[in-house]
């Protein structure tokens, strides 16, 4: 074996006939993946403009079949790169040249729903959204609703420490999940949390989520569920200001008021979904604002008499109240499509995902109108206005040379303002393969060692999913050495190129 | 040790206790003992090693009602900050208790929740980030000041009721709230079984309960929200209206109330569901059957509890029982040995609160 580079990514070898023969003996045949044509669909996962072939994919039915793959996994030296429904955004379940993809899409069922205790306990594989309609005739709910919810699993999930709209009332999956069973990749099982409160010891439930399929493979999670509202209304205002707007979620927020969502669109944003859902919007709004209200009848009517009246003094041109669910559907419906209403208008787009202090909101657009002219590419802007999450979608075509590269350095742009800004480069997507580069600029290197002591306490041989989330030293200083911070050029006197 | 009122000191504190341990032979290594107010001496494994008073390490650094957060230094009491939230009509939504003189650090270090953890979530799920001076004097940045921040571990979170054993959290960031409009103390006679029954279907339903506590045959219920909300719950629900029901939360929330007096005094912490456990000289059941105080020799208690699938806190106890028993439920071997490593990589030489929280780190 070669010395590894301190610091150095680490490199692996796979011997792919050995590593094939290794699991036809642990799975059934049904199971297991190998041809290229079976792999190519797993070749990346929401985020298309990364792509890499994996060796093999395992499709483990029993828990007793992840702990076979692991320990092979592990004993060969093979990376692994845990998968639920691919529909993560940052290029997390993107696989490994060298390594397998441990799919956990048969894990689907969900194992208990206890309706006194409000929780249920599934499969890592389950649909976010399935929960939600199995805890539905019992009043409940799972609260985290992420858009792809339909299609997300609970595993994701929680490797991403998934939001969604309703998080700034209900919190991100890390308030909302009670307990994982986890396999190390050692092959061996630890279970974190409990459905009691204040499990002992650290709190390895709050590393374990968000830890982008870093630390272990979860077979089990168990979730909290709660009461349905009662009812849910949502105000809709127009703003001909962007700033005004920020302003008004500021006021919304000083008055007391915490609302269920509080999103905002841009006019670009508005002007692409418009003809796609026909919600209603105010195309002549630089901006619009969907701020919900839910609880008794009784409480949503006086929050939704002070939020119209904030919205009123706050300058909005324009304000709806949605008067029926159907109503209300169709205002968030607009907002909800926003993704797919934008891949309409543009062959691709790419979608960004950082989070900024609410009051620095009108500073972020227009400095992104600046990046518009700057990169010569429209960005329609989406966000959780209410939590200061962007998520401003770059339009491109792939096929036009030289688009992609303008497109990733637009975004990196984006990121790297938001941390100056005071916010992060992630708010819910996570860090992935996508924004490795800007974990150097929002981190120094002791945090990003400490990432790494914590990695390496889960997983000492770095076999799972490796290359993602947490970069090695050795990259941040390859991204250093170009990485310009506010304008300060390091060895300005040299020359480049 | 003297007080220590900057940053730069407690690093240099910490920095020099760490070279100290590197010379020194492993059975003769000097521990700091991490200290604020000392309002929960009381909690935890052994208090062991030369104290590092933190305390002087006060204030607050930011304050940004719009963006709901608040930033300050480790000492600083936690009256100085709620009193700056109550200004601005916020709260520190889990109700920390006090105990006279707690502070920020300690608050977020023993990781303790008040009565409102029922409705609002506890410490852990409010800390938006932490500076840390680790076991070496390395001081790190974790987390930050915004609500979502997905970028890298959850260092910050992890440190909640971590008792100090992985460094000092200089200086915090938690997520606050606004104080709700209105609320309402409501009392039933019912027994400790139809207490527990009832808790958890009220839980089922979505009412603004935001506390509850059971003691002596007296169920008391607090409501919070919008003003509507509460009186129609309020109609709905039934019991007697108290007039000063805040002080009533206050007696609980500081322990203050007579449920809390009697020693050996035990927390169990279980599922919401679990029946009333049948021990003798059961005092009290919070956080809607979640959280039950028990006072008493505690022969089996913690067997009761793990069957019951939650866990049991030897919470108040002489110190040389808490060290015999261990103050806290013992972890599973793949957990304990995950425990040393995450303690090894913040705290290398150990020197940081050993045996606090467990004897084994």
């Amino acid at each position: 074996m070669s010395p590894i580079m301190p610091n150095a990514e680490p490199s692996f070898q796979t011997d792919r006939r050995q590593l094939v023969a290794c699991l036809k003996l642990l799975l059934p045949a049904h199971c297991l993946l190998s041809d290229d044509e079976d792999l190519r669909p797993y070749e990346c996962d929401g985020l298309t403009a990364y792509r890499e072939m994996p060796l093999a994919v395992c499709l483990p039915e029993s828990e007793a079949q992840v702990v076979d793959v692991l320990r092979t996994c592990h004993s060969l030296g093979v990376p692994v790169v845990a998968r639920g429904a691919g529909t993560g955004l940052s290029g997390g379940a993107m696989p490994h040249a060298q390594g397998v993809v441990l799919s956990l899409a048969r894990f689907n069922k969900i194992l208990r729903l206890d309706r006194d205790a409000r929780l249920a306990v599934v499969q890592p594989g389950v649909r976010n959204l399935a929960v939600s309609e199995a805890a539905a005739p019992y009043g409940l709910y799972y609260a985290p609703d992420p858009s792809s919810q339909i299609a997300c699993t609970l595993g994701g999930n929680v490797a991403e420490n998934s939001g969604g709209v309703h998080c700034l009332k209900y919190g991100l999956t890390v308030h909302n999940v009670l307990r994982l069973r986890v396999v190390s990749i050692e092959g061996e099982i630890f279970e974190i949390g409990s459905a009691a409160p204040d499990a002992p010891g650290y709190d390895l439930l709050a590393l374990l989520i968000g830890s982008e399929g870093m630390l272990g493979v979860v077979t089990e999670v168990t979730v909290k569920l709660v009461p349905k509202p009662e009812l849910a209304q949502v105000v809709m205002a127009s703003f001909a200001d962007v700033g005004q707007a920020g302003d008004a979620v500021a006021a919304i927020i000083a008055a007391g008021i915490i609302p269920a969502g509080l999103e905002m669109m841009d006019k670009a944003a508005t002007a692409a979904v418009e003809p796609y859902v026909k919600a209603g919007y105010d195309l002549n709004a630089a901006a619009i604002l969907l701020c919900e209200a839910d609880g008794t009848p009784e409480e949503v009517a006086e929050e939704i008499a002070r939020v119209t009246t904030v919205l009123r003094e706050a300058g909005a041109s324009d304000i709806r109240v949605s008067q029926s669910e159907a109503e209300r559907l169709r205002f968030w419906a607009g907002r909800k499509a926003a993704f797919p209403a934008v891949g309409r208008i543009t062959p691709d787009y790419y979608c960004m995902d950082g989070t900024i202090p609410r009051k620095r909101l009108a500073e972020m657009l227009s400095a992104i109108a600046a990046m518009e002219k700057k990169y010569g590419l429209r960005c329609a802007n989406v966000f959780h206005a209410g939590d200061g999450n962007l998520h401003p979608l770059i339009m491109y075509d792939a096929a036009q040379p030289g688009e992609w590269a303008r497109a990733e350095a637009f975004g990196a742009e984006i990121l790297e303002l938001s941390v100056a800004l005071g916010g992060s480069i992630t708010g819910e997507h996570g860090v992935g393969i996508e924004k490795i580069n800007q974990m150097c600029v929002q981190y120094k290197t002791p945090e990003l060692d400490a990432f790494r002591g914590i990695k390496a306490a889960f997983d000492e041989t770095g076999l799972l999913n490796p290359g993602k989330a947490v970069p090695s030293l050795h990259r941040c200083a390859e991204y250093g050495r170009m990485h310009v911070h506010q304008g300060d050029l390091k060895f300005p006197e040299l020359e480049r190129f | 040790m003297p007080h220590l009122s900057g940053l730069d000191e407690l690093v240099t504190a910490i920095g020099a206790a760490y070279e100290a341990a590197l010379q020194a032979p492993l059975d003769s290594r000097v521990a700091l003992r991490i200290r604020g107010g000392g309002s929960k001496d009381f909690y935890g494994g052994m208090l062991a090693g030369e104290v590092l008073d933190v305390g002087a390490y006060r204030g607050i650094v930011a304050y940004e009602p719009t963006e709901l957060y608040i930033t300050a230094r480790c000492g600083t009491p936690l009256a100085e900050i709620e009193a700056a939230l109550a200004e601005r009509g916020q709260m520190l939504a889990f109700e920390p208790p006090h105990f006279d003189m707690a502070t920020l650090g300690g608050c977020v270090a023993a990781g303790l929740s008040g009565p409102r953890r029922l409705q609002a979530g506890a410490v852990r799920d409010f800390v938006l980030g932490v500076k840390l001076i680790d076991g070496t004097g390395q001081v790190l940045d974790f987390g930050g000041q915004v609500m979502k921040n997905v970028a890298g571990y959850d260092v910050s979170r992890l440190l909640a009721g971590s008792l100090g054993t992985l460094g000092v959290l200089a200086e915090v960031t938690l997520k606050v709230l606004p104080k709700p409009v209105a609320e309402r103390t409501l009392v039933f006679a019912i027994d400790e079984a139809g207490a527990i029954a009832r808790l958890n279907q009220w839980a089922g339903q979505p009412l603004p309960i935001s506390a509850s506590f059971w003691h002596e045959g007296k169920l008391w219920l607090r409501l919070s929200g919008a003003r509507a909300a509460v009186a129609a719950a309020s109609d709905k629900l039934g019991g007697t209206a108290v007039a000063d029901g805040e002080r009533h939360w206050l007696a609980v929330r500081e322990q203050t109330h007579q449920a809390f007096a009697g020693t050996p005094l035990w927390r169990l912490a279980l599922p919401s569901t679990t029946p009333a456990l049948g021990l003798d000289g059961l005092c009290s059941i919070e956080w809607g059957g979640a959280l039950r105080w028990y006072a008493g020799e505690g022969d089996g208690v913690r067997e009761l509890a793990a069957k019951a699938g939650g866990h049991a806190v030897l919470y108040r106890a002489a110190e040389s029982l808490r060290c015999l028993e261990g103050a806290f439920a013992p972890l599973a071997p793949p957990l304990l040995a995950l425990h040393r490593r995450l303690k090894k990589r913040f705290d290398p030489l150990g020197i940081l609160n050993p045996g606090r929280l467990y004897a084994e780190l």
